[in-house]
C-alpha cells in the first residue's frame, strides 16, 4: 500500500505541493483529478523520486521510500509525452526496464508485453515510425514490462485526439485490470477518471481536497469548489 | 532531505580540477609574477608594453578590416546565387582556416614574402577569409527575399536595398565574424613569429621571446597580463553587443536564386575564381617549393643536431592520440555538468571552460613553465604537451557535444531512471549512444588541434620530442636551401594530415567547421 503523508514540495521557490496526502491500496486504480497547475504531475514525480520532498513522508507497505533513489523504488511512471528512447527500437524500449533489473533473456517478456497492448510484431519498428496511439501503447508496455509494484500514468491519453482516446481508455483499463496492478492515473478529464479508476482523489492548489468513489463525491462534495469542478 | 550524489560530484570534480590546476592556477601565478614586477617607469618598461600592445591592436584591426573586404565578393556570390560549384567554393575557402598557423606561415615564406608587415596581413586575410564567408553567408542566404522585394517595390534601387535592408539585417553576423577574426589576429602567434622577423612582434610573440629566448619571466608575465586584459575586453564588448542586438526576424530556408543575366554570371565567376585563385597561390607555392628538390627523402635522414625530422610525425601522432583522449573524457564530463542545468555551477563551468579558447595558447604554455613546479615538478614531463593540447581542444569537444546533450529531454533520462537505471547507467544507455556521434566529431577536432598546436607547444616541447610544428619552426630557422625545403615538405605533410581529418569531419557533420 502506498501512503503519501502530508508532503511539501518546492520547485524554484514555488511551493507546488502543500501537505499533500494520498493513500492507494494494493490492487486498486486511483485517479488523481484536478485542474492544470494543481500539482498532479509533481505529486507523481515526488512519489517516483524525481523531485525532492521538503517534509512529510512517502511509505510503501509501511516503509519510507524517501531514502531510495528513483531507479531502486520499483515505481513505474508513464510520462505525459511518453519519453520513448529515440535511439532504440520498440523492443529495446520495452526491454529496457527488464534489462536494468538484471534479466538477460528478455525476448519472451518483451513479446508478451507488446501482446498486452495489441502491438505484437511491432518489436523492430523505430520509434518515429509510430502513430500517436501506438506510441502511447508502447509507453504503457514499457512501463508495465518490469512489473513495478506501483504504476503511475501521467495524462496517459492527453496527447491523443478524441476518437482515439475513447477507444484507448477502454484498452488501458483492460490492460491495468488484467495485470492486476496498483496504479495512479493523473488526468484533468472527469469521464476519463471515472472510466479508468475505482476511486478518485481531487486536487486543488497543491493539496488533495477529497478522496472517494465518484458517486460518493458527487453525492457529498467537500465544498462548493469540488461540486462545481465535477459538474 | 536532498541527497548529495557523490558520483555526480566526482564527474564535476574531474574537469574542475583539470581546468583549475592546468589553467586557472597558472594564470593566477602569471598575474602575481607580472604585477609584482610591474614597477611603472622602470627602464622603459612602459614604453615597451605600449609599443608591442599598440602593434598588436592595429595589426589586428587592419587584418580584420581587410579580411571583411576580401571575403565580401565570395560571401555575396555564395549567399545570393545557386550555381554549380557553390558548395565546392565554400569548402575550398575553408581549407586555409583549418591549416595549422605554422603551415600558413611557411606557405607565405615559400612565396619569398617573409619579414614584412604585408606578409603578416596577407597571411591573416588568407587564414580568416573562411570565418567571414561561412558565418555571414549562412545568415545572408536565409534572409526572406520578400523583404528585399518589398523595398524594391517601394522604390529602392539595387544599391540602397543592400545598404538599407540587407546590410542592417546582416550586422549581427558581420559583427560576430569580425570579433572572431579580431580575436584570432590579436592572439596571432605562429604566423607573426615566422613572418615578422625581428621587427614585428605581437604580444604573443613578445611573451615567447622574453620567456623562452631572454628568460625575462616577469616581463613576459606583464605582457601576458596586457594580453589577457585585451582579450577579455574584446570578448566582453562582443557579448555586450550580442545582448543588445534586438532585431529578430523569421529566418527563411536558404533561398539562393539561379543566375539569370550575363552580368550576374560574370560577377559571380570573377568573385569565385579570383578569391579561390588568390587563396590557392600560397599553397601551390608551398607544394611546388617542397617538390623542387629531394626534400621529402631528406626528412628521413638523421641530422646530428635535430635528429630525424620525420620522427616528429610519430611524436605528433602519439601526442594527438593522448590529447584527444584527455580532451574527450574531460570535455564530455564538463559538457554533462554544463547541460545538467544545476544552476550556477553549470554556468560557471560553461564560462571557465571557454576561457582557454579565449585567452591564448601562448599564455597556457607560459603558465605551465611558470606554475607547474608545484606540488611536484611537472615542467620536465613529456605529458605537458598532450595536456596543453587537451586544454586548447576541450572547448571544441564541449562545443560539439553540448547541443546534442541539451537536445535530450530530461524526461528521457527520468524515464530510464524510473525503469531502474542508475545515474551511471542512464549515462551509458541514454546520453552516451545519443551523443557518440557528436563526441566523435569533437574528438577528431581535438586530434586536429593537437597536430597543429604551436603556441603552447613552443614552451613545453623538449628538443628530443619535437612535434611537427616545432620541427618545421626549427628547420625554418636553420640556414641552407635543404633545411628550407625540408620545412616546406614537412608543412605539406602536416597540411595533408590535417586536411584529411577535416574532410572526414565534414562528411560526418557538414557545415560545422566554420563555427570556431
Amino acid at each position: 500500500m502506498l501512503d503519501v503523508k502530508a508532503i511539501d514540495v518546492t520547485i524554484e521557490d514555488h511551493q507546488v505541493l502543500k501537505e499533500t496526502s494520498l493513500r492507494v491500496t494494493t490492487g486498486e486504480v486511483m485517479a488523481v483529478l484536478g485542474p492544470s497547475g494543481s500539482g498532479k504531475t509533481t505529486l507523481l514525480r515526488a512519489i517516483a523520486g524525481l523531485v525532492a520532498v521538503d517534509s512529510g513522508d512517502i511509505t510503501w507497505d509501511g516503509e519510507s521510500v524517501l531514502g531510495i533513489p528513483s531507479h531502486l523504488r520499483r515505481f513505474g511512471l508513464m510520462f505525459q509525452g511518453y519519453a520513448l528512447f529515440p535511439h532504440m527500437d520498440v523492443a529495446d524500449n520495452v526491454a529496457f526496464g527488464l534489462k536494468m533489473s538484471g534479466h538477460d533473456k528478455v525476448a519472451n517478456e518483451v513479446a508478451d508485453a507488446l501482446e498486452w497492448v495489441d502491438l505484437g510484431g511491432f518489436g523492430d519498428r523505430t520509434v518515429d515510425s509510430l502513430s500517436g496511439g501506438e506510441k502511447q501503447r508502447v509507453a504503457l508496455a514499457r512501463t508495465l514490462a518490469p512489473q513495478p509494484r506501483l504504476v503511475m500514468l501521467d495524462e496517459p491519453l492527453g496527447a491523443l485526439d478524441r476518437n482515439l482516446r475513447q477507444r484507448l481508455v477502454v484498452d488501458t483499463r483492460r490492460v491495468l485490470e488484467e495485470r492486476g496492478v496498483t496504479a495512479i492515473v493523473v488526468t484533468h478529464d472527469r469521464d476519463e477518471a471515472s472510466a479508468l479508476a475505482d476511486r478518485l482523489a481531487i486536487m486543488r492548489d497543491g493539496s488533495v481536497v477529497q478522496t472517494g468513489h465518484i458517486e460518493d463525491i458527487l453525492a457529498d462534495p467537500a465544498d462548493d469548489w469540488v461540486a462545481e469542478f465535477l459538474s | 532531505m536532498r541527497r548529495i550524489r557523490w558520483g555526480w560530484v566526482a564527474v564535476a570534480a574531474v574537469p574542475a580540477v583539470f581546468i583549475g590546476y592546468f589553467f586557472v592556477y597558472p594564470v593566477v601565478r602569471i598575474l602575481g609574477l607580472g604585477l609584482s614586477e610591474l614597477n611603472i617607469g622602470a627602464s622603459g618598461l612602459e614604453a615597451r608594453l605600449v609599443r608591442v600592445g599598440w602593434f598588436t591592436l592595429w595589426q589586428a584591426t587592419i587584418s580584420t578590416f581587410l579580411t571583411l573586404l576580401a571575403a565580401a565578393p565570395l560571401t555575396w556570390a555564395v549567399s545570393t546565387y545557386e550555381f554549380r560549384g557553390r558548395r565546392l567554393a565554400t569548402a575550398l575557402v575553408t581549407v586555409p582556416f583549418v591549416l595549422p598557423t605554422v603551415v600558413v606561415g611557411t606557405a607565405f615564406v615559400s612565396l619569398g614574402f617573409g619579414d614584412s608587415i604585408w606578409a603578416i596581413l596577407a597571411a591573416h586575410v588568407f587564414f580568416n577569409t573562411a570565418v567571414v564567408v561561412r558565418t555571414v553567408s549562412t545568415l545572408w542566404a536565409r534572409i526572406d527575399p520578400q523583404l528585399e522585394e518589398a523595398a524594391r517595390v517601394l522604390g529602392a534601387t539595387g544599391w540602397s536595398v543592400f545598404r538599407r535592408i540587407t546590410l542592417p539585417l546582416l550586422k549581427p553576423s558581420i559583427a560576430a565574424a569580425a570579433s572572431i577574426v579580431f580575436l584570432f589576429t590579436f592572439t596571432s602567434f605562429g604566423v607573426v613569429l615566422i613572418l615578422g622577423g625581428f621587427e614585428y612582434a605581437t604580444l604573443e610573440v613578445e611573451i615567447y621571446r622574453q620567456a623562452v629566448t631572454l628568460f625575462d619571466l616577469p616581463l613576459a608575465a606583464a605582457l601576458a597580463i596586457v594580453q589577457l586584459v585585451g582579450v577579455t575586453g574584446a570578448l566582453y564588448a562582443y557579448s555586450r553587443y550580442q545582448e543588445r542586438k534586438t532585431v529578430t526576424w523569421t529566418l527563411d530556408r536558404a533561398s539562393n536564386r539561379p543566375i539569370s543575366t550575363g552580368r550576374e554570371r560574370l560577377a559571380v565567376a570573377l568573385s569565385v575564381t579570383v578569391t579561390i585563385g588568390a587563396l590557392s597561390i600560397p599553397l601551390v607555392a608551398l607544394v611546388a617549393r617542397s617538390l623542387s628538390g629531394s626534400f621529402y627523402g631528406a626528412l628521413f635522414e638523421t641530422d646530428p643536431v635535430i635528429g630525424r625530422p620525420i620522427s616528429a610525425v610519430g611524436n605528433s601522432l602519439l601526442f594527438a592520440v593522448a590529447a584527444m583522449s584527455i580532451a574527450t573524457v574531460v570535455g564530455l564530463m564538463a559538457a554533462s555538468v554544463i547541460t545538467a542545468r544545476r544552476g550556477s555551477l553549470s554556468r560557471w563551468f560553461d564560462l571557465t571552460l571557454m576561457l582557454p579558447l579565449g585567452t591564448s595558447a601562448v599564455t597556457i604554455g607560459f603558465g605551465f613553465i611558470v606554475a607547474l613546479g608545484w606540488p611536484i615538478d611537472l615542467r620536465a614531463s613529456v605529458w605537458l604537451i598532450p595536456i596543453a593540447h587537451a586544454l586548447v581542444a576541450i572547448p571544441f569537444v564541449v562545443r560539439s557535444t553540448v547541443p546534442t546533450l541539451r537536445s535530450i529531454p530530461d524526461e528521457t533520462r527520468e524515464a530510464a531512471a524510473v525503469l531502474g537505471a542508475s545515474p551511471s547507467r542512464v549515462w551509458r544507455h541514454i546520453d552516451m549512444p545519443i551523443v557518440s556521434r557528436a563526441a566523435l566529431v569533437g574528438a577528431a577536432f581535438a586530434f586536429v588541434v593537437s597536430l597543429g598546436e604551436f603556441g603552447a607547444t613552443s614552451f613545453v616541447a623538449r628538443p628530443n620530442t619535437p612535434t611537427i610544428p616545432t620541427m618545421i619552426f626549427r628547420l625554418l630557422g636553420r640556414p641552407g636551401e635543404t633545411s628550407f625545403g625540408m620545412a616546406m615538405a614537412l608543412a605539406v605533410v602536416l597540411a595533408g594530415l590535417t586536411a584529411g581529418i577535416v574532410m572526414w569531419i565534414d562528411r560526418v557533420q557538414f557545415g560545422e567547421i566554420g563555427r570556431f
